[in-house]
């Protein structure tokens, strides 16, 4: 039989490795098909509402639900008292700690849930909660770190002050944990001693991951067979399925959790919150489905913030710029209960990968986590655990080091990069990056933007300002970021005791198409297009013709979740695993219905073939049909495979960024005239996914950059609880991203995939704020704290006398 | 976010809305574009028993551009005064401050006598109205009476309109003068950190007239005479610039907020005044 496709073609159809294949998921989104937790409606279903602490600090001294109950349509108000004997008025965290589900005595931040209201539709529960009367005494608020732990308020009453926390000895009542990494007494020494010693002091301020969807459950519990149903948003549903066997003591088979379409996560949904645990309780005590769905302005005030963290650096360098320590200090603002979502070794997460992208021979962390009365959280913000403040961290010292030696920054990084013959490299604070080739990266993306012709114009243009000629500046920022995805590997990370591997399934049916499970959840991020990319070219059947499914517990391998950029590094190297067991399997039918010896055929883009005759072979849609209508010999019938991959390291994507931006110095308002993005993820998976990640984790790092945060008054009361004030960019804020590309393969993937769709952010932050920073240096800037919103870059101005 | 319960009122002529306004009093608000009052109720800072929707009265909507007099309905939206070609030749300057209204979402529900009845003082059109000296017309159970923009407002969302009235049109004289509306925001969608409209006439080189408004700088909106007057007979110069800049600053009065402190809105006003002088000037 003539072949008449040509093997170009026959790769092409699979739509494979490297392709821009469409996002399959994109048929339901953009039509409004897609099934989101508030899209399900059981039979019976009640909801239910929260009411919640207009104080910061406050002791509660009765809660009356008597109005509420008499309120036609309410089923049910429940406090504390109403869960402790359940023992679920306080559930754990993910960081060790306990949290409040209901105010049990005191409230601790502002938005703090108080009871829960269950009734029959959303209008009743909302007005059922206003019926609820409480009384609340205030107590003193304490919204800042460092007064914190100095304050004989005690902000946590439950907790023994002298007894030590989850992560070693407690400084304080309001101290959480010290946790460190490398070597302090060897950093002060070389500090002590270097040529040249940059310091500096910096807020990366809270923000919200703030998803279009907000966070929500249904919960139904069937008392007839005994069995949990619980949707929602979760980007770890099996964690949670774990979880809520632990805490509710019904056995984890009994449990179904379902995580359907996810409008974004970007670590929002990882945690636990208590509405989760209330419209469980709900369902088991009235024995019908329960509804909880938060809006906006309980997402922004209660659930999961980001950052928070106060950074003292000091970084030290030879004459000629050779950096030769790192000492850094963060004090972290955890708010009222540690919720952060981290690996339970790491509770200041990834922060040791401080170093960034350079050679520093020696270096020294040390984090302290305080309570405040803010909203619980700490989480990471699409980026791995803490790289973002990590980053921030490095690629500001970089600038503060670049002024103190009166050097270009960008020369300072090159001559400190990490070489490429060096990796894989042990950092000083532990971590053992896989491949980098960051000075190869950095030429591409200073050509790329004629970096010399940018620095000419910047020094015309401060000439032009300062003779009066304009009042625009200009900034050039500069950032080159490693990151660190792909948590696992088990011995070193785990949630909750659960090792952080991943895991797919493979089935081929008969005809040839295959499904795929896996223990990830996408929340946007495509995996229904990407991952069956991945196993398109590792079993030869089309990625069209391979169903990607992930977040229902019942069908789906046990995995860890999507969030840190690791469902690529974990799952998708799971992935290719299970589908090199498939291709194992095949190559032995293949042989057999070619009548040869397994070692004579090779797999050769979606078929076998004989070694040597191409021309006899066997597609892996005979094999398929083979593996299900024949007997044969040794082999059982089927076509499946199972792998639980736990990756031997992470992985350190990197990357390389400039921003280019107009500065009006009298308005305060910026301008971005050009940002260009180079991104090494090793092995490109689809291109055009990749160009979608990069710009969404660009358009939250100008978010944040610029004017998206979570501020707080002195009363503890929340300033920026609604989008008008929360900073949510639209089309009209963000300017064009130019997209670029290296390929460095991760050496140890089974692929070479490092993530992506982290980066974008990690990089982007510090490289629009080193734009603005960089506008005001040739004025005598240092540097001053994001988030660089109009005010805040106006008063740089004012205070540098460029409004005298 | 849930708003409580309220009867739902959709008459198809004033009168009858104006029925249900004398019927139910205070529990009774008329509801235009919605993007003000909506919010309100869903936060449960606004009680409404009876909402009664105008977008039935098809009185309330269309443009007119009659012997030098421009006539807006009250319920016409920011999108079709921004796509209207004749409103566009008679006054300019209300497409160049719609097109800064939010975004086109908004502004296909967003109306001018929404806007301009509701007393906001972050709404962009009372600013523009007092501007152009519009005439508000205002009909109620005693019969119609009209009211200047520039004695409409009171304080924030206190103005000459009784509860028993509904504002239903807006009047203003043909303008050829150089205008501008210039405006200082965060983002799309957020009320102004500062923002003026201009209109100035030229003679001979000089300005004959001149009338400035500000947005978001007070409680009300600010029509500031004196930065008018400033201007006239001058050729609008540096020196007469900074006068008038400087009168206006005097008109003002902004509370800090999330945008920024006092002292940072009143160093943006005067930016953005001046430069909203400065464009319409050069358009006069």
């Amino acid at each position: 039989m003539k072949d008449e496709v040509t093997r170009e073609e026959r790769v092409t159809n699979l739509k494979g490795l490297g392709s821009s294949r469409k996002r399959v998921e994109d048929a339901r989104f953009t039509q409004g098909k897609g099934h989101y937790v508030d899209d399900i409606n059981l039979p019976g279903m009640l909801t239910g509402d929260f009411v919640r602490s207009p104080y910061a600090h406050a002791r509660v001294k009765s809660i009356n639900i008597d109005a509420a109950m008499a309120l036609d349509g309410v089923v049910a108000v429940l406090t504390a008292k109403d869960l402790e004997p359940l023992s679920l008025h306080w559930m754990p965290t993910l960081a060790g700690d306990k949290q409040m589900v209901l105010a049990d005595g005191k409230v601790l931040f502002q938005g703090q849930e108080v009871a829960f209201v269950v009734a029959k539709d959303r209008y009743i529960a909302a007005d059922a909660v206003d019926l609820v009367e409480v009384e609340y005494e205030e107590l003193p608020v304490i919204v800042d770190p460092f007064k914190s732990l100095q304050s004989d308020v005690v902000l946590r009453e439950d907790l023994d002050p002298t007894a030590p926390g989850a992560h070693g000895p407690r400084k304080h009542h309001n101290h959480i944990f010290t946790w460190e990494a490398g070597d302090e007494e060897g950093t002060n020494a070389v500090i002590d001693d270097a040529d040249v010693v940059a310091t500096e002091e910096m807020y990366y301020h809270r923000t919200h991951p703030c998803p279009l969807e907000p966070c929500g459950s249904v919960a139904s519990m069937d008392k007839v067979n005994g069995k949990l149903t619980l949707y929602g948003t979760f980007q770890a549903p099996h964690v949670v399925r774990t979880v809520a066997s632990l805490l509710s003591g019904i056995e984890e088979h009994n449990i179904r959790v379902v995580s359907p379409d996810i409008g974004g996560g970007f670590g929002n949904k990882v945690g636990v919150y208590p509405g989760y645990v209330c419209s469980i309780v709900a369902s088991i005590v009235t024995g019908v489905p329960v509804k909880w769905v938060e809006d906006r302005m309980e997402n922004l005030m209660s659930t999961a913030f980001a950052r928070d963290y106060w950074m003292k650096g000091k970084i030290s360098a030879t004459k000629e710029g050779k950096i030769t320590g790192l000492h850094c200090h963060v004090t972290a603002d955890h708010g009222a209960f540690d919720a952060c979502a981290d690996p339970t070794k790491f509770p200041a997460g990834f922060m040791s990968i401080c170093t960034g992208s350079y050679d520093i021979p020696i270096a020294y962390l040390g984090v302290d986590g305080v309570y405040t009365n803010k909203a619980p959280g700490g989480v990471s913000y699409r980026c791995s655990f803490r790289v973002t403040e990590a980053v921030y961290f490095i690629e500001r010292m970089i600038e503060v080091l670049a002024i103190e030696l009166n050097m270009d920054a960008a020369e300072l990084r090159r001559i400190n990069f990490i070489k490429k013959e060096q990796f894989p490299y042990d950092s000083a604070l532990g971590w053992e990056y896989d491949s980098g080739d960051y000075h190869t990266a950095w030429d591409k993306a200073l050509k790329a933007v004629d970096y010399e012709g940018l620095r000419k114009e910047q020094a015309e243009r401060v000439a032009a300002f300062k003779r009066g000629e304009t009042r625009t500046i200009m900034g050039i920022g500069l950032s080159f970021f490693t990151e660190i995805v792909g948590a696992g590997p088990v011995k070193n990370c785990d949630i909750l005791g659960m090792g952080m591997f991943d895991s797919c399934e493979i089935r081929i049916h008969p005809t040839g198409s295959a499904i795929a499970r896996l223990g990830t959840i996408s929340q946007g991020q495509g995996h229904a297009t990407t991952f069956a990319q991945i196993l398109a070219s590792e079993i030869g059947i089309p990625a069209d013709s391979i169903t990607i499914e992930e977040g229902d517990t019942d069908t789906a391998p046990y995995g860890l979740g999507t969030y840190g950029s690791r469902s690529t590094p974990v799952a998708g190297a799971a992935t290719a695993m299970a589908g090199r067991k498939i291709r194992a399997k095949a190559q032995m039918i293949a042989a057999y219905l070619l009548e040869v010896h397994d070692d004579d055929v090779e797999f050769d883009v979606d078929r076998f073939v004989i070694k040597g005759a191409p021309e006899r072979f066997k597609t892996m849609g005979e094999i398929a049909y083979a593996a299900y209508n024949q007997a044969i010999p040794g082999l059982e019938p089927g076509l499946e495979a199972v792998s639980y991959y736990d990756p031997p390291n992470m992985t350190y994507p990197f990357g390389a960024y400039v921003c280019v931006m107009d500065i009006d110095v009298d308005t305060g308002v910026p301008k971005i005239n050009r940002f260009y993005a180079l991104d090494d993820c090793g092995t490109r998976i689809n291109p055009m996914v990749i160009e979608g990640q990069i710009h969404g984790g660009l358009t939250e790092a100008l978010a944040v950059a610029l004017g998206q945060e979570i501020a707080y008054d002195d009363m503890g009361n929340c300033k920026t609880a609604t989008l008008m004030d929360f900073f949510l960019p639209t089309a009209w804020e963000v300017p064009n991203f130019e997209t670029d590309f290296t390929v460095t393969p991760s050496p140890h993937h089974p692929i070479g995939a490092k993530g992506v769709g982290e980066s974008p952010h990690v990089g982007g932050v510090p490289c629009f704020s080193n734009a603005v920073q960089d506008a005001f240096r040739p004025f005598g800037n240092r540097h001053t704290n994001m988030p660089h919103d109009h005010w805040r870059i106006w008063k740089t101005a004012n205070d540098l006398g460029m409004h005298d | 976010m849930i708003t409580s319960a309220f009867e739902y009122h959709r008459p198809s002529n004033l009168a009858g809305a104006l029925t249900v306004l004398e019927e139910h009093g205070d529990d009774a608000r008329v509801i235009a574009g919605g993007h003000s009052l909506i919010p309100m109720m869903k936060l449960r800072m606004a009680d409404v028993p009876h909402l009664v929707d105008l977008q039935d009265i098809a009185d309330l909507k269309g443009i007119t551009v009659e012997v030098g007099t421009v006539t807006i309905g009250a319920m016409t939206t920011q999108h079709d005064l921004i796509n209207n070609k004749a409103l566009l030749a008679a006054a300019p300057i209300i497409h160049e401050a719609a097109l800064q209204i939010a975004d086109p979402q908004v502004r296909y529900m967003g109306t001018i006598g929404g806007n301009v009845a509701n007393g906001d003082p972050g709404n962009d059109m009372p600013g523009l109205m007092q501007c152009l000296d519009a005439t508000f017309t205002l009909v109620g159970p005693d019969g119609t009476r009209s009211v200047k923009a520039r004695e409409f407002y009171e304080a924030a969302y206190m103005t000459e309109r009784e509860d028993g009235e509904i504002l239903t049109q807006i009047s203003f004289s043909v303008t050829n003068s150089g205008f501008a509306y210039e405006k200082q925001k965060r983002k799309i969608g957020d009320y102004a950190t500062a923002a003026c409209a201009v209109l100035i006439t030229k003679e001979d080189g000089k300005v004959t007239s001149a009338s400035v408004a500000m947005t978001n700088l007070s409680d009300v909106p600010v029509l500031s005479e004196a930065a008018g007057a400033a201007l006239v007979g001058t050729s609008c110069d540096a020196i007469a610039m900074k006068a008038a800049v400087a009168a206006a600053l005097q008109d003002i009065d902004p509370t800090e907020d999330n945008r920024g402190p006092v002292e940072f809105k009143i160093h943006v006003a005067g930016i953005i005044i001046s430069r909203a002088i400065a464009r319409a000037w050069s358009r006069a």
